[in-house]
Formats: C-alpha cells, sequence, structure tokens
C-alpha cells in the first residue's frame, strides 16, 4: 500500500517536472530568435540602413528605407480597407448578437482568420493583379486589407461585448435614440480597446510575406504610385536572407530586428492597455 | 395565462435613424461571409483550366514540370502532410505539458507572464523565424542533430541518406516552434474552465495533482483539446514563409526525414510571381484551392470543437 | 434645499403631469408579468411601488417609459396616459418619451469616459445642443437642483466615475433632470448606497417632487413609508392595493398588503 502510494506520488512530482521542462523548451525558442536578432542584428543597423535604399546585387552599402516606407503604405492602404469594415462588422456582432448574420460571421470570421496567408494573395492577384496587368502596391493593400477584417470583427466584437448594459441603458433612458447610443456612446466607450485590436491586427500584417510575393511584389527603388509595385520590409528580409551576400544578410538580421522589435512593442503595449481596461469596469 | 380578450400585441417597430444604423452595420458584417465566398469562386476561376485538364490526375500525378506542362500535386501534398504531422507529433506534447503545466500547477500571478510569452512566439513574422531558421536551425540540424539521430537510429529509412541540414525534418521542427503557441493558448483556456467541482470530486477521492488532471480535467476539456490540435494543424498546413526557407524546395517524395521536400504553399510562394504560361499559373492556383480547401474544413472542425469561451480580448486572433 | 436651489429646479421643469395606467400587461416573450395594471400616478406627488422580488415593480416602472419594450421578446399592452396622450399609441415615438420621462437607476451608472460637466450635459449634447452657454448654465442649474453641485463644482472636469456611490447617483438625477423631464422615475435608486447616501436622495426626492412627478420603485417599505404620497403594491405581476401611503401602510385592506407590510412574507 505505502509502496504503490509511493509510486503514485513519484510519478506526480514527476508530472511536475516534465511539464515544467515542456515550459522551458517552448520558451527557449523564443529567447533564442530574440537572442540571435539581438546580437547580429544590432551590428548591421546604421543610419544608412533607414535612408537608403537597396545597393547593386553584391556590392555591399544600402538599406531598407524605401522597404520601410512601402511596408507602411501597405498597412495604411490595409487599414483604409479593413478598419472601417472591421469595427462596423464588430459592431454589429456584439449589438444584435443573435441573428443568423451574427452567427454566420462569428463562424466565418474565425475560420477566415485561419486560412493561409498566401492564399489571401491569390485572392488579391486575381482581384487586382490580373485586371491590371501587373503587380501594384494596392494588390498588396488589398491582400493584407482582407485578412485585417475578420481579425478586427472579432477583437471588436469582443470589446464593445463588455461595455455594460448599464451604459447603454442610461443613455436610452436620455430619450436618445438607438443608432445614437451605439455610435455617441457605447463606441466610445469601448474605443481604447478597439484600438488596442487594431493595433494588434496592424503589427500582425506588417509581418506578413507570402501575400506579399506576388501583389506588391517588391521594389528596388523609392515608390509612391500605389498602381505600381513596392518594396515592404517582410519581402526585402525574404530576398536578402535567401540571396548569397553576406552583406545582404546582415541586412536581413536587421530588418528582421526592426520587425520584430515594432511587432514586439505593439504586443507588448496592447496586453498592458488590456490589463488596465480590466481593472477599469 | 392571458386575460380573456386581451391580444398578445406585436412588438413595436424599429424607430427611424435605427433601421438604417442597423442595415449599414449588417452589411459591414456581411462582408465577411461575401469575402470567404468570393475568394472561393476567384480561385476555382483563376484555377479552372488546370481543374478541366487535369481533374482528379492533379492529385495523384508526383510530375511537376513547368516545361512539358505536365503538373502533379503528390509531391506537394506528401511534404505538407508530412511536415505538418511531424510538426504535430513534436508540438502537441510539448504544448498540452505547458497547458497543464500553466493551468493546473503555476501560481496565479505566473500564469499570466509565462503566457504571454507563449504568446509572443506566435507573434513573431514567419519570415523572421525562416531566418533564423537558415542561419541558426540547419547548421544545428546539420552538425548536431542529424549526425546523433544517424548514429542512435540511422537503420530506419526515416534517417537515411546524408544529412544536409535543410529538409524534412528541419521544417517539421520549425512548424512545431511556430504552432506550438496555439495548441498552448486554447488548452490552456479549455482547461481553466473545467470546474473546479470536477477537480475537486477527484481530490476528494484521494487523487495525487496529476491524477486528478488526468482523470477529471483531461477528459473534460478532450474536445477543446482536439479543436485546438485541428487548430494548429490548420496552421502547420498554411505555413509559408519559415517552411520555404528550410525544406529545400525539391518536389520529390522520399522516405528520409533528412531529404529536401517541397510543400504546396511553398511552391505557389516561389514558383508564382515567375510562372510563365497560363496554365501553369493555373495550375499553381489549383493547389491553392486545395490548401483553401483543406484548411477552411479542419478550421470549421477545430471551431465546432472548441467552445467559445468568454473571456477578454485575446491577442492570439489567428 | 434652500430657497435659490427650489427655483433652480423648477426653472428646469417647465411642465410636469400626472400618469394614468390602464389595464398595462406585459410580456417576456411568453411569461406574463404584469396582468392588468391599472392606476393613477398624481402629479407632484411620489408615488411609491413596493412587493417583494419578482412581482414587477421594476417592470412597470419601464413599461412608464418605453424601456421594456427594449429587451428581445417583450412587449406591452394597455394604455399609459400622460397629459392626455397615450405614450403607446400607435405611431408615437418611444425616443421622445424617454426624453419626456427620465429616469434613476438601482446602480448609478455615469458615462464612464465623461468627467462629472459631461456626464450632466449628456442628454443635451448627444440630442445636438450646441449653445456651450446654454449647456453649461443648465448643467450648473441641474447639479444644483441634484444638491450636488457644491460638491463637484470644482472638480467638473474629473471622471464621472472619480465620485463617490452616492454623488455618483446624485450625478445621474442631475442628468436625468438636465433634459427637463416630465416625469422622473427612481428604480430602487438608493439600494446600493449607504445609509447616509440613502437619506440624502430620500430628502432630494422629497424636495423634487414640489416640482416634479415622481415615481419610485423600492424594496425598503420603511423607504416608502418615509417617502411617498401614494404607494401601490405590488404581488405576481398584479396591483393588489394601491392608496396613500398613510391608509396603506396602517389600514391595508387586503389580506395580502397586510402580510407583505408586516414581514410575513417578502
Amino acid at each position: 500500500m505505502d509502496r504503490r502510494y509511493r509510486f503514485r506520488r513519484a510519478k506526480d512530482r514527476g508530472m511536475v517536472v516534465v511539464t515544467f521542462l515542456c515550459t522551458v523548451a517552448v520558451l527557449v525558442p523564443l529567447f533564442l530568435v530574440l537572442g540571435f536578432l539581438a546580437r547580429t542584428g544590432v551590428s548591421a543597423l546604421n543610419w544608412d540602413f533607414f535612408t537608403e535604399i537597396p545597393g547593386a546585387a553584391g556590392e555591399p552599402g544600402g538599406g531598407m528605407a524605401n522597404a520601410i516606407a512601402g511596408t507602411i503604405l501597405l498597412i495604411t492602404l490595409a487599414g483604409a480597407m479593413g478598419i472601417p469594415i472591421g469595427v462596423l462588422g464588430g459592431t454589429y456582432l456584439s449589438e444584435y448578437p443573435s441573428t443568423r448574420l451574427s452567427q454566420v460571421t462569428r463562424f466565418t470570421a474565425d475560420v477566415m482568420n485561419g486560412i493561409p496567408s498566401i492564399v489571401m494573395g491569390l485572392f488579391a492577384y486575381v482581384l487586382i493583379v490580373l485586371p491590371l496587368r501587373h503587380f501594384s502596391a494596392l494588390a498588396g493593400g488589398v491582400a493584407l486589407g482582407v485578412m485585417l477584417i475578420p481579425t478586427v470583427v472579432r477583437t471588436t466584437e469582443e470589446i464593445v461585448r463588455l461595455v455594460p448594459q448599464s451604459v447603454r441603458e442610461a443613455s436610452l433612458a436620455l430619450g436618445i435614440p438607438t443608432w445614437k447610443t451605439t455610435m455617441r456612446v457605447v463606441i466610445p466607450t469601448a474605443a481604447a480597446g478597439i484600438v488596442t485590436g487594431i493595433m494588434v491586427g496592424l503589427a500582425r500584417i506588417a509581418g506578413e510575406t507570402a501575400p506579399l510575393l506576388f501583389t506588391a511584389f517588391g521594389n528596388r527603388f523609392w515608390n509612391w504610385d500605389i498602381l505600381q509595385p513596392i518594396a515592404a520590409l517582410p519581402l526585402q528580409i525574404f530576398a536578402y536572407a535567401i540571396s548569397p551576400f553576406d552583406d545582404w544578410h546582415r541586412q536581413a538580421w536587421a530588418g528582421a530586428l526592426v520587425l520584430v522589435t515594432i511587432v514586439l512593442i505593439v504586443n507588448i503595449a496592447a496586453r498592458f492597455a488590456a490589463n488596465r481596461q480590466v481593472k477599469l469596469r | 395565462m392571458s386575460i380573456a380578450g386581451t391580444r398578445v400585441p406585436a412588438a413595436s417597430p424599429p424607430r427611424s435613424g435605427d433601421r438604417p444604423f442597423q442595415l449599414l452595420l449588417a452589411v459591414m458584417a456581411a462582408a465577411v461571409p461575401v469575402v470567404i465566398g468570393a475568394i472561393l469562386v476567384a480561385l476555382i476561376i483563376a484555377g479552372w483550366p488546370a481543374i478541366t485538364q487535369f481533374g482528379a490526375r492533379f492529385f495523384v500525378t508526383s510530375t511537376w514540370d513547368p516545361v512539358a506542362r505536365v503538373f502533379g500535386v503528390l509531391p506537394f501534398m506528401y511534404g505538407t502532410v508530412v511536415s505538418s504531422s511531424l510538426a504535430l507529433l513534436i508540438a502537441v506534447p510539448l504544448g498540452l505539458g505547458v497547458a497543464i503545466f500553466l493551468s493546473e500547477l503555476v501560481p496565479g500571478w505566473l500564469r499570466s507572464p509565462i503566457s504571454f510569452l507563449v504568446e509572443l512566439l506566435a507573434a513573431i513574422p514567419s519570415v523572421v523565424i525562416g531566418l533564423w531558421g537558415i542561419f541558426v536551425l540547419v547548421p544545428w540540424v546539420r552538425t548536431v542533430l542529424s549526425p546523433l539521430l544517424k548514429s542512435t537510429l540511422g537503420f530506419l529509412p526515416l534517417f537515411s541518406g546524408p544529412p544536409l541540414g535543410i529538409g524534412m525534418l528541419t521544417a517539421g521542427l520549425i512548424l512545431a516552434i511556430m504552432v506550438v503557441p496555439f495548441i498552448v493558448a486554447v488548452s490552456t483556456e479549455v482547461m481553466r474552465a473545467v470546474p473546479r467541482s470536477q477537480r475537486e470530486a477527484a481530490l476528494a477521492l484521494g487523487a495525487t495533482g496529476w491524477e486528478t488532471t488526468r482523470t477529471a480535467v483531461l477528459p473534460y476539456a478532450r474536445s477543446g483539446i482536439v479543436g485546438a490540435i485541428f487548430l494548429a494543424l490548420a496552421r502547420a498546413l498554411g505555413e509559408t514563409m519559415a517552411v520555404t526557407m528550410v525544406i529545400g524546395n525539391v518536389p520529390q517524395i522520399k522516405a528520409s526525414l533528412f531529404a529536401p521536400a517541397y510543400t504546396i504553399p511553398a511552391v505557389i510562394a516561389n514558383e508564382f510571381a515567375e510562372a510563365t504560361s497560363d496554365i501553369y499559373v493555373a495550375a499553381l492556383v489549383y493547389a491553392g484551392l486545395v490548401l483553401f480547401t483543406v484548411t477552411v474544413v479542419v478550421n470549421a472542425l477545430a471551431r465546432l470543437l472548441v467552445s467559445r469561451v468568454a473571456r477578454g480580448p485575446s491577442l492570439i486572433r489567428e | 434645499m434652500n430657497s435659490v436651489n427650489k427655483q433652480r429646479v423648477a426653472s428646469l421643469i417647465d411642465h410636469t403631469t400626472g400618469i394614468q395606467a390602464d389595464e398595462v400587461h406585459a410580456w417576456f416573450d411568453r411569461l406574463h408579468a404584469l396582468r392588468g395594471i391599472t392606476m393613477i400616478v398624481a402629479e407632484r406627488k411620489i408615488t411609491a411601488i413596493i412587493g417583494p422580488s419578482g412581482c414587477g415593480k421594476s417592470t412597470f416602472l419601464r413599461c412608464l417609459n418605453r424601456m421594456h419594450e427594449l429587451v428581445p421578446g417583450a412587449r406591452v399592452s394597455g394604455r399609459v396616459v400622460m397629459d392626455g396622450q397615450d405614450i403607446y399609441a400607435p405611431g408615437t415615438d418611444p425616443v421622445q418619451v424617454r426624453r419626456r420621462v427620465g429616469m434613476v437607476f438601482q446602480k448609478p451608472n455615469p458615462f464612464p469616459t465623461m468627467s462629472v460637466f459631461q456626464n450632466a450635459a449628456a442628454g443635451l449634447t448627444l440630442a445636438g445642443e450646441r449653445n456651450r452657454a446654454k449647456v453649461e448654465e443648465i448643467v450648473e442649474r441641474s447639479l444644483q437642483a441634484a444638491v450636488l453641485w457644491d460638491e463637484v463644482k470644482d472638480r467638473l472636469h474629473k471622471p464621472g466615475t472619480s465620485l463617490s456611490g452616492g454623488q455618483q447617483q446624485r450625478l445621474c438625477i442631475a442628468r436625468a433632470l438636465a433634459v427637463s423631464p416630465e416625469v422622473l422615475l427612481m428604480d430602487e435608486p438608493a439600494s446600493a448606497l449607504d445609509p447616509a447616501s440613502t437619506l440624502r436622495i430620500e430628502e432630494l426626492a422629497r424636495d423634487l417632487a414640489n416640482d416634479i412627478t415622481i415615481v419610485i420603485v423600492t424594496h425598503n417599505m420603511q423607504q416608502a413609508a418615509r417617502v411617498s404620497d401614494f404607494t401601490g403594491f405590488f404581488l405576481d405581476g398584479e396591483l393588489i392595493e394601491f392608496g396613500s401611503t398613510n391608509d396603506l401602510f396602517t389600514r391595508p385592506t387586503d389580506r395580502r398588503t397586510e402580510d407583505y407590510i408586516t414581514g410575513r412574507f417578502g
């Protein structure tokens, strides 16, 4: 009896160790990747990196200025498309949660969040690149925008749902119509959380490469014309990473460091904002 | 029981201003299902030449020859399935272990930071993980892991052939790293949702912590955990950049994990922009359609299995 | 309340009226929550509604400002006449009704993202009032009327939620008064407050009743006895007895009323 119990206790303690080791094993890659970027990327970060465009193949020098600008342009385009649809759609889901449309939309948004991003690129290719007959920033923006919609819809829904019913009732009891209550009272109350959700969504699409490979396509020069191909930071990182040139490898690490830093800052800020908002309620 | 003679009146109609607004919101919400439908239609239309030309043969042909214009997606399906399966084989036990640790063992104040770190892993862009893969993981696999596996298990066809560093094994490893956060996040959530009374019932019978987890928590959370696995699978199937940077991009079907391979997302990524003939493009779109269908189905199953636990805004919205 | 404040209340409320409820029924889907309520709310008096939990008193209150119908599946039938008009007459805009009938809720609900000033002004600004001077004046008057002005006049731009519970509730009263309603409904306004704040709310209600009709729902019988002129006793969705507060509490005619008042159930 005693021996069997000791065995059970040993198994119990053993599992604690095992699960702890699993946790360590899962977190190790995170620190390995971040550490690698910190070590290698920092050395290649210089003023040129942020101000120059790529140099000729094989020659050292040049930077990713146009790629950074391109990414900013792309997420602006994507945001213009995805944010209004996402916020309004998410508001619908939270204000009219049990309609048929709501159930369908909620389900399809979750499914859509899991569709590989390269398929979104194919969609934008068919929709924009084929009719225009060439790659363009617009196509890239559409691909990213389509990815943004379901993300923003779901986060907006979750946040707006958290607004207490008493806030709505207070406004309605004052004789404010329902639509105004939603737009001028409920949404402003949820605004901080909605913005946080949008920022996280934008950070996610800023790091996407696959959908841009045959939509925005990349560009070695400055370009502000949305109907022309455009450079993007993740595209540039990818191109340099698989190139045979050491200097380009270093720039790829620098680019990755910049990209990851932005993504991490946004995610950490979002986490803080979420915690603070929970306390306000 | 209503008083005789009293009709139950109809609800009053919504007032003006409310109706147009509700309509606007509804149209925006409807954009989601409409876009999914549009994606399906676009893929079918663009892939039509290949669909009609190759039909079901597409799935069993292993030739991928742009010059001869013969396209078969079998090697890519093989690469996709094997790399994803390998990833799950590694990620599911690890992920469950972390989930058990986070949900049952860790003190409350530590849970949030650790699960946040795990979520951060999911937030790192795929191309960055791929970059690390090329310069760190591949050399390590080539110089440390592969020789180790060869010396111990080299008699298995799984570990035959020269260890190049790039190949199926590395792809599986890198996919495992990328999908483990999903398993952890969803499983932890589902396990935390198991009611206290279930755990207390087991503990009151004199069960140890691990036994409680095994008999009271895991079975209760089982469908949610399966859903998490499906979710991770869908992610692995569709993962593009990190995979294409470490898998070698050779369309072949080999038994060895050391051999280079190719996946559907990887071939689309590498060849689409340069595809010369119309049938080439259509074949790639056809492959994309296959990918779309499979991931939609797997995601839908995952969604049905994971019951929606109401919680605050989640940072993993993939 | 001093006479200056009394003037300010009077200036806010330019018109008040009594209410006549006639065979009011209410449903939550199939659940018949109110059965044929007929009663008169006298002008410029406080009418209290008492009864055990679930008897329909809050439901009835919400029928008086057409808030009940906002719940999915909810229905109302019957007539509620204010100033000669049935607020349930076909074609009547419920939004307009809610402007005419103000409501204060059980748990104070100031708008969380607005300051004290913005909260008090909310009814006006959301309806489109642009005249800054007019809004400021009305805000001061309504905060005076709610006996809150002195405590907040130096903190008007602090968040509404930074006030104490009792202050928040008075802010909600000010907010309701700022739109010059004809009737003020109070749904257990003090039940979430400490005894000192409760008494202040009761005093406030008594003073406001000089100028505006008040209907108050309360589960606290002593409060009803202290504050109201008329009382209605509800049970299981029916109005069992209605009369002057004094009569109802000292000489109830119905056995059930007596049982409730003496605490035999509740």
